[in-house]
Formats: C-alpha cells, sequence, structure tokens
C-alpha cells in the first residue's frame, strides 16, 4: 500500500493566543474523498491554511504536516486549492481562460507568452469541468458555480495529488451544489486524487464521501460516515447531548438540550437542521 | 493653407521644447499603462493618488535645494511608498489609513518648503509648476532620466508579471502557490511610487494620477484580458499626451498672451476617452461574441 498523500499528527494551532485546533491528527489515502464538517469558526480554514503551510499573523503552530510522505514546503506542487469566498471584481480584466492558465505557472517570475500549447492545456481543463462556454467572460461576471468551475480548473492545472476546498459549496444555489459536488467527485476519480472539502453542512457530500472530518470544539473526529456521524460519538466531540436523525434520507444532527446559549464555540453546526 | 497647416500650428515639430514635451509625454504614457492597469486591478487608486500628492513635497523640495522636480518627485515618492508598506498599506483594513496619515504629514513639508522656495529663492512659480506640471518647461536634460526610471519600472513589471496579476486577482490563491505576495506587492508599489514621480514631471503632483489611472480605467471599460488592457492603456495614453501638446500649443495662436496649460489638455483629453470607453464598452457587453475571435493572451494566458 502507498503512503497516504497527507498525514497530520498532533496538530495544534492558536490564533492569537487562542486554541483553535487540538491536537488533530488523521491521514487521507491516494483517491480518498474526506468531507471536513464543521460550523462556522470551527476551524475548518486554519486547518486548510495550516496544511498548506501558510501562516496566519500571530499564530503558532505546533505538530506535523506530511503531504506525500515529506514535510511541507513553500510552495507544494502536490496540492491544489481553491480558497474560500475569492473576491472577483467584474472590472477586472481576467478572463476565466486567463485564471485558468496562471494555474499553470502563475507563480513564476516573467509573463507568458501565448502559445498554442498553452492555450490547448486550458481548453482540456475547462472542458474537464465544464467551463468552456464561458472561457471568454470575465472571471468577475461570472455566477458562483461558474467561478467556482474556473477555480477548480485552476487548481487542478498543477496536476496536485490532494485537493482542498475550502468552503466550495457556500453561497450556491441548490442546483450549483448538486452540480459541483458531483463534478468534484468525477474529477478526483477520474484522477486518482485525493480531496478534502470543507461544508458547514453534511448532506450534500453525503453521496461522495468516502471518509469525514468532523471538526467542533478545536477538536475533530475522523472515520467513515457511518462511524463518526453518530449519537454517542458526536456528543463525545461536543460535550453535551446530540442526537443524530436519519430523515429521507437526510441527516440531521440534533442538539438535544435547548438551544438559546449564545455563541457556543462547541454548538452544533449551523447549516445542519437543529432541532431543540 | 493645407488641412495640416490648419490645425498644427507653424513651428510645432521644429521646436525643442514641443519635441522634448512630446517624448516625455509619449514615455510616461507608456510606462504608466501597465502599472495603471495593476492599479486599478489591486483598487490601489487612493494609494496611487496620495502618492502624487505626497510628490508635491519632492518638487516643492527639488527647487529648495536645487536639484530640479523630477529628483525632488523621485525621492519622496520612493520615501513615501516605503513609509504606508512600512504602516501597513498592504492589509486591506490598514491601507487607507496609512496612506492617509502618510499623504497628511507629506503635504504639510509641501507647504512649508514652498514657503521657504517664495521667501529664500524667490520662486514664486514654483507651486504651479509642481502641483500642475508644465510640460513645456521640462528640459531636455530630464529626458535620459525619464528614459532610465521608464525603463527600470517596466523591467521590474515585467519581471514580476505572473506573481502580481495572480497576487492582485487573489492573494490567498497566490500564497498557496508559494508567491511572497508581501514582496511583490512592495516591488509593485516602489514600481508606483517611480512611475507617479514621472506622471507628476508631465502634467504636475496634483494630476499624476488622471495619467497613471485614467487611461487604464478607461481601457478597462473595454479589454477582457490583462496583456489588451495595458496596450490599449498605452496607445489611450500616448494619445492624450501628444493631442494635449499640439493643443496647448495651438492654443498660442488663439490667444498668444492667454495660451492654455497643457495639463489641462491632457486631463481633460484622458477624461473624454474614458467617457467614449465607456459607450464602446458597453455596447461590447451587449454583443459579448464580437471580441471572441482574438488569440491567446499575452499575459497570463
Amino acid at each position: 500500500m502507498s503512503a497516504p498523500v497527507l498525514a497530520v499528527e498532533r496538530l495544534s494551532v492558536a490564533l492569537a493566543g487562542r486554541p483553535v485546533l487540538r491536537e488533530i491528527s488523521f491521514t487521507i489515502e491516494p483517491g480518498e474523498f474526506t468531507g471536513l464538517i464543521g460550523s462556522n469558526g470551527a476551524g475548518k480554514t486554519t486547518l486548510l491554511r495550516a496544511i498548506l503551510g501558510l501562516r496566519t499573523r500571530g499564530s503558532t503552530t505546533s505538530g506535523q504536516v506530511l503531504v506525500g510522505g515529506a514535510a511541507r514546503a513553500r510552495r507544494n506542487p502536490l496540492i491544489g486549492y481553491v480558497p474560500q469566498k475569492v473576491q472577483l471584481d467584474p472590472d477586472v480584466p481576467l478572463r476565466a481562460r486567463d485564471l485558468v492558465a496562471l494555474g499553470i505557472d502563475g507563480h513564476r517570475l516573467g509573463f507568458a507568452l501565448p502559445s498554442r500549447r498553452r492555450h490547448a492545456q486550458v481548453d482540456e481543463m475547462l472542458d474537464a469541468v465544464g467551463a468552456r462556454e464561458f472561457a471568454e467572460a470575465r472571471v468577475g461576471e461570472l455566477s458562483g458555480g461558474e467561478q467556482q468551475r474556473v477555480l477548480l480548473a485552476h487548481a487542478l492545472m498543477g496536476h496536485p495529488r490532494l485537493l482542498l476546498l475550502d468552503e466550495p459549496l457556500a453561497n450556491l444555489d441548490l442546483r450549483s451544489v448538486g452540480e459541483v459536488v458531483a463534478l468534484i467527485a468525477r474529477i478526483a476519480s477520474e484522477q486518482q486524487l485525493a480531496v478534502l472539502i470543507s461544508a458547514h453542512e453534511i448532506n450534500p457530500l453525503l453521496p461522495v464521501m468516502d471518509r469525514i472530518l468532523y471538526l467542533a470544539g478545536g477538536r475533530a473526529v475522523h472515520g467513515t460516515v457511518d462511524e463518526v456521524v453518530r449519537a454517542d460519538v458526536l456528543t463525545g466531540l461536543y460535550g453535551h447531548p446530540v442526537d443524530v436523525l436519519h430523515v429521507h434520507g437526510r441527516v440531521l444532527v440534533v442538539a438535544e438540550v435547548a438551544a438559546g446559549a449564545g455563541a457556543d464555540p462547541t454548538a452544533v453546526p449551523s447549516g445542519v437542521e437543529v432541532v431543540s | 493653407m493645407t488641412a495640416a497647416a490648419a490645425i498644427v500650428a507653424s513651428g510645432f515639430f521644429s521646436s525643442s521644447s514641443v519635441r522634448t514635451a512630446l517624448a516625455v509625454g509619449a514615455a510616461v504614457a507608456l510606462v504608466s499603462a501597465p502599472l495603471g492597469v495593476f492599479t486599478v486591478i489591486r483598487s490601489q487608486s487612493f494609494a496611487g493618488e496620495a502618492l502624487g500628492d505626497t510628490g508635491t513635497t519632492g518638487g516643492a523640495g527639488g527647487f529648495l535645494v536645487g536639484v530640479g522636480p523630477l529628483w525632488g518627485f523621485l525621492v519622496i515618492n520612493v520615501a513615501a511608498g516605503a513609509l504606508m508598506e512600512l504602516l501597513g498599506v498592504q492589509r486591506s483594513r490598514g491601507r487607507d489609513l496609512a496612506t492617509g496619515v502618510v499623504l497628511g504629514a507629506g503635504l504639510g513639508l509641501a507647504a512649508l518648503f514652498f514657503y521657504l522656495d517664495s521667501t529664500l529663492h524667490n520662486t514664486s512659480g514654483a507651486p504651479i509648476t509642481v502641483l500642475f506640471g508644465s510640460l513645456f518647461t521640462v528640459e531636455s536634460s530630464t529626458l535620459p532620466l525619464v528614459l532610465v526610471f521608464g525603463v527600470l519600472v517596466l523591467a521590474v513589471l515585467a519581471v514580476i508579471a505572473r506573481p502580481l496579476l495572480l497576487a492582485s486577482t487573489s492573494p490567498e490563491l497566490a500564497a498557496a502557490r508559494g508567491v511572497r505576495v508581501g514582496l511583490v506587492g512592495f516591488a509593485y508599489l516602489l514600481s508606483l511610487s517611480l512611475s507617479v514621480a514621472l506622471c507628476a514631471i508631465t502634467i504636475g503632483s496634483i494630476l499624476s494620477t488622471a495619467l497613471l489611472i485614467g487611461p487604464a480605467a478607461a481601457s478597462l471599460r473595454i479589454a477582457r484580458r490583462p496583456g489588451r488592457a495595458i496596450v490599449l492603456a498605452a496607445g489611450l495614453g500616448v494619445a492624450a499626451t501628444w493631442l494635449g501638446v499640439l493643443l496647448a500649443y495651438d492654443s498660442f495662436e488663439w490667444s498668444a498672451s492667454h495660451p492654455w496649460p497643457v495639463s489641462f489638455f491632457v486631463v481633460a483629453l484622458v477624461f473624454v476617452e474614458y467617457l467614449l470607453c465607456g459607450l464602446v464598452g458597453s455596447r461590447h457587453r451587449a454583443h459579448p461574441t464580437v471580441l471572441d475571435t482574438a488569440p491567446p493572451a499575452t499575459l497570463g494566458g
């Protein structure tokens, strides 16, 4: 069996002295699709940034992150990344095609001269994510779902082995959510690409997740959906009674205590239906 | 009298100050185009404006110590750019604040220098020259200096073009790919400082942003890719400065005692270009396929 594409060992991150992640450990095998689930503020973005080796001002990090068996480098070509909320202004003269092309060599100095080969490479990737028809439009003028496709193509241009996606489903309409999830799952299986995708809602990812990494209160549980999304496991994670209901094929994580505890960091994910 | 002679007043091309004005104007417009496009993409127009205004201090100081305004603009603009960087211009929240603080301090010094200029050297024309420029009074010896710094700015931009474009689009995306976003931003800011100084010598410190931002903003209403935007902005900039020089020269014919300043014509023409590009742009937006027959982009494409 080959080495895991990502191994995180006892990773702790504190922002301005406040612990956000406490001793998180998990591995992702090649080609594995992992959902990173947690409410807003649970530390999903912090975890993804730590895996990328991006430092946040005033943060302290301990523990180990091994990508493809090696310690993280400043730029790791094994990882493709789509950050959360990329603000793309409609006035910026950058076509979808240009942003995808920056995925080839946007980090290199100098400027790229037009070439048939680059054009063909970009076309191929635009086709793969179904973005060919709006390739010539300015990125900022595209809809949220279209932008996600373009950003995905940008991240895939470097042929990564691990794809980190930070809340790619946020602010998408229901139909786009389904389309983007299906697209990511299809590309991941076609390219034997491991995926770590953060979301505050479990349900859209249920059909495609191999594993789930559930974050709450700075701690995490990792395993298959059946192992993790259980009343006893989540009760242990949240530190207060939680029930898991299956309704019409959807999973509802329900807090048993009455809501109204205010901004409790261990609160049930906001996107998950809560019945109190 | 031919049509050309009716448009171009006699002696236009034989005048050495006109030739210097045309050369300096074109060089500055060419350098400003890529800088302006990146400045608009990065939403740092206010930093550009502040650098221009702060440059007033340099121009006034240049008169005071007798080295000419261009050196003053260059030194003070680079210092102001570095100071803004130190005070946090890269962090979006601190950016406007840092810019504003440096701007205020700089203009205070400018007031002092102008006062000293007029009392110590009796150069009462200095404020007008520094603030609003006078392309016809640029000495031909200034041209080599403009070219050297212009080439320097373009060289820096050519080197950082791709990472700068990526970092300007999304700092997060760039950082994840290993781009040193802060360093690239600083290199851009220093290039901007130099470029604003060149604009200031052309149309004055207060109006310098018009030449930096105007053609770029106009081109962005039409162009959909970075390379095209830069080429179009360069064309618009050169057109505005050259036509401005011509009209200002012609205004001697209209009224020899009260010719209009060249800076006015340049800025007015840039504004007209901006309006016209808006009209053309909205027509293209309505029929976006019109531009789709283009070959691959030159920058990042």
